[in-house]
């Protein structure tokens, strides 16, 4: 399956990255479900947000959505299309649900891509190993920003 | 926001229909005689889900499939050939082999269907692969085999394959219920970093399509399956492990007692398909 493919090593880098900017997973200032500021004080990249959007490593958001912009194969539909989705929902909104989308869909399936626990029987990635302490979140504060700034421009 | 849901909803339902089913129109035909059940009404467990349960099989691609339509093509078949020396070869202080007892491997007809249940005792839930073991250290005065050895492997493929054909059919009450309680409760916890349960793919998703991933009901009925990506058998707890792992999550152990519990479950989601022998999965 797909994930088994995120290596270890991207975990390492996001670990580093998050340290270094924005509000820590818990501290993240929440409107309704949506996040008004930045994580990082600063305009994320489209290009490497689309990227991160591809890659089974990092969001790996196309295992669960079609983006028709991208051209990762394969691309899943446990989600809906992300086709327009800068039309639907603010950047706000957008930022919120990469964060934790489980405060703008409860229970949804998708990931919390900002959040560090409390989980269950949290692993080692993908080792089937228990986690060795706590864990970094899955995408880090400059990667959420990537994202959403690539995601605003899905217009239809 | 009303409207936005709407939209979410629409596409859903869009993406949804193009893919959502697992395939019609066929029936799994074993040498061309042999038709087996692969959709049933659904069984009490899962009656307030779906209205049918479906075999892996239909999930699969047409090459896949039609690889479990043929034993000579069956590449799990060679297992079988292989268990049934070991059913006749005398093993352990005692000099027995299984066919010492058991007689033929028929006599294990209708064993597999009805896996997992209480042992002899009442006191525990056995797998197939405990009864094994069980004959192997008490009776034969044998070593255990490993959970995933090729002699375990093989064994329950060819046990299984007395019971093709026949539906899967187990107990859930009585003693076995406390199980069967603890089973579903793993079923619908989200583990691990991904927060994934079972439910979350196989009720909720299946099939729909998870990257390159055409989800299925996650059902036994095939079990021991011969998986071309691993080039060789799985076992129904070692499917678990990967499919728990696979949410970021530490899994537990093939034969643990929490894996016994959920394979009783998950089996019960799947009582009135046919036991397919050794089923062929990507
Ligand atoms: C395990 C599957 C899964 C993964 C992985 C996933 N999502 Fe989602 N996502 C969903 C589902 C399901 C929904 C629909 C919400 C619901 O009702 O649960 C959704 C909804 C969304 C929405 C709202 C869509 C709309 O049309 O309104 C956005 C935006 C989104 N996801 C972005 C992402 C991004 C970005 C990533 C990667 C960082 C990602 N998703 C990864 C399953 C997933
Ligand atoms: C010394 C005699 C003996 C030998 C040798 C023996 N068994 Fe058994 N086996 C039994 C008895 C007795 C039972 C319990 C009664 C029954 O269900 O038939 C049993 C039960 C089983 C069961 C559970 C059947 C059920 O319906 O619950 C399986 C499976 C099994 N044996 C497999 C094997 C295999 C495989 C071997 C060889 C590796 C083997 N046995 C060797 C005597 C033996
Ligand atoms: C992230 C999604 C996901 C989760 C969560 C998940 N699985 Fe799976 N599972 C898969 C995929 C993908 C396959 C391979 C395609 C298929 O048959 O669905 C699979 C296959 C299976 C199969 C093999 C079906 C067959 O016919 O060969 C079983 C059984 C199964 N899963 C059981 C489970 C159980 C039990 C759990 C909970 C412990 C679980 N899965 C959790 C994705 C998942």
């Amino acid at each position: 399956m797909m994930q088994r493919i995120w290596p270890a090593a991207a975990v390492l880098i996001s670990f580093g990255c998050a340290a270094a900017a924005g509000p820590a997973p818990d501290d993240v200032a929440w409107d309704g479900s949506a996040v008004d500021a930045s994580l990082t004080g600063t305009p994320g990249d489209p290009e490497n947000g689309a990227a991160v959007m591809s890659s089974r490593a990092d969001g790996n958001c196309v295992a669960c959505h079609v983006v028709s912009s991208l051209s990762a194969d394969f691309q899943g539909n446990v989600g809906p299309s992300l086709d327009g989705v800068g039309d639907r929902w603010s950047e706000a909104e957008l930022r919120g649900i990469v964060i934790d989308a489980k405060h703008t869909f409860d229970g949804t399936v998708m990931p919390s891509f900002y959040k560090t626990g409390p989980y269950i029987r949290p692993g080692d990635a993908f080792t089937g190993k228990a986690a060795d302490g706590p864990l970094p979140p899955l995408l880090n504060a400059s990667q959420v920003e990537d994202v959403v700034a690539y995601l605003v421009t899905l217009k239809e | 926001m009303k409207r936005r849901m709407g939209l979410v909803a629409i596409a859903a339902l869009l993406a949804g229909s193009a893919f959502a089913d697992p395939v019609e129109g066929v029936d799994l035909v074993i040498n061309g005689d042999e038709t087996l059940v692969i959709r049933a009404p659904a069984p009490p467990a899962v009656s307030d889900i779906f209205d049918e349960v479906y075999s892996g099989w239909l999930y699969r691609d047409e090459a896949t499939r039609a690889m479990e339509e043929d034993d000579f093509d069956n590449p799990g078949m060679v297992f079988v050939d292989q268990a049934l020396d070991t059913w006749a070869a005398e093993d352990g202080s005692e000099g027995k082999s299984c066919a010492s007892c058991h007689q033929g491997i028929e006599s294990m007809a209708g064993v597999r269907a009805g896996m997992p249940k209480m042992n002899a005792a009442g006191d525990d839930l056995w797998s197939l692969e405990n009864f094994i073991n069980n004959c192997r250290t008490n009776r034969m005065g044998a070593e255990a085999w490993g959970w995933n050895s090729p002699e375990m492997l093989n064994m329950t493929a060819a046990i299984s394959l007395q019971s093709r054909g026949l539906p899967v059919a187990v107990e859930t009450d009585g003693p076995a219920h406390d199980w069967w309680e603890k089973g579903k409760e793993i079923y619908y916890t989200r583990y691990g970093q991904l927060e994934l349960s079972c439910a979350n793919c196989h009720e909720q998703n299946n099939g729909r399509y998870i990257r390159s991933d055409h989800l299925s009901q996650g059902q036994l009925s095939g079990f021991p399956v011969y998986r071309l990506k691993n080039a060789g058998l799985v076992s129904i707890h070692n499917r678990f492990k990967g499919c728990i792992r696979d949410t970021r999550a530490e899994t537990y152990k093939e034969g643990s007692p929490e894996f016994r519990a959920l394979e009783l479950y998950v089996a019960s989601r799947g009582a009135g398909l046919d036991v397919e022998g050794v089923g062929v999965r990507h």
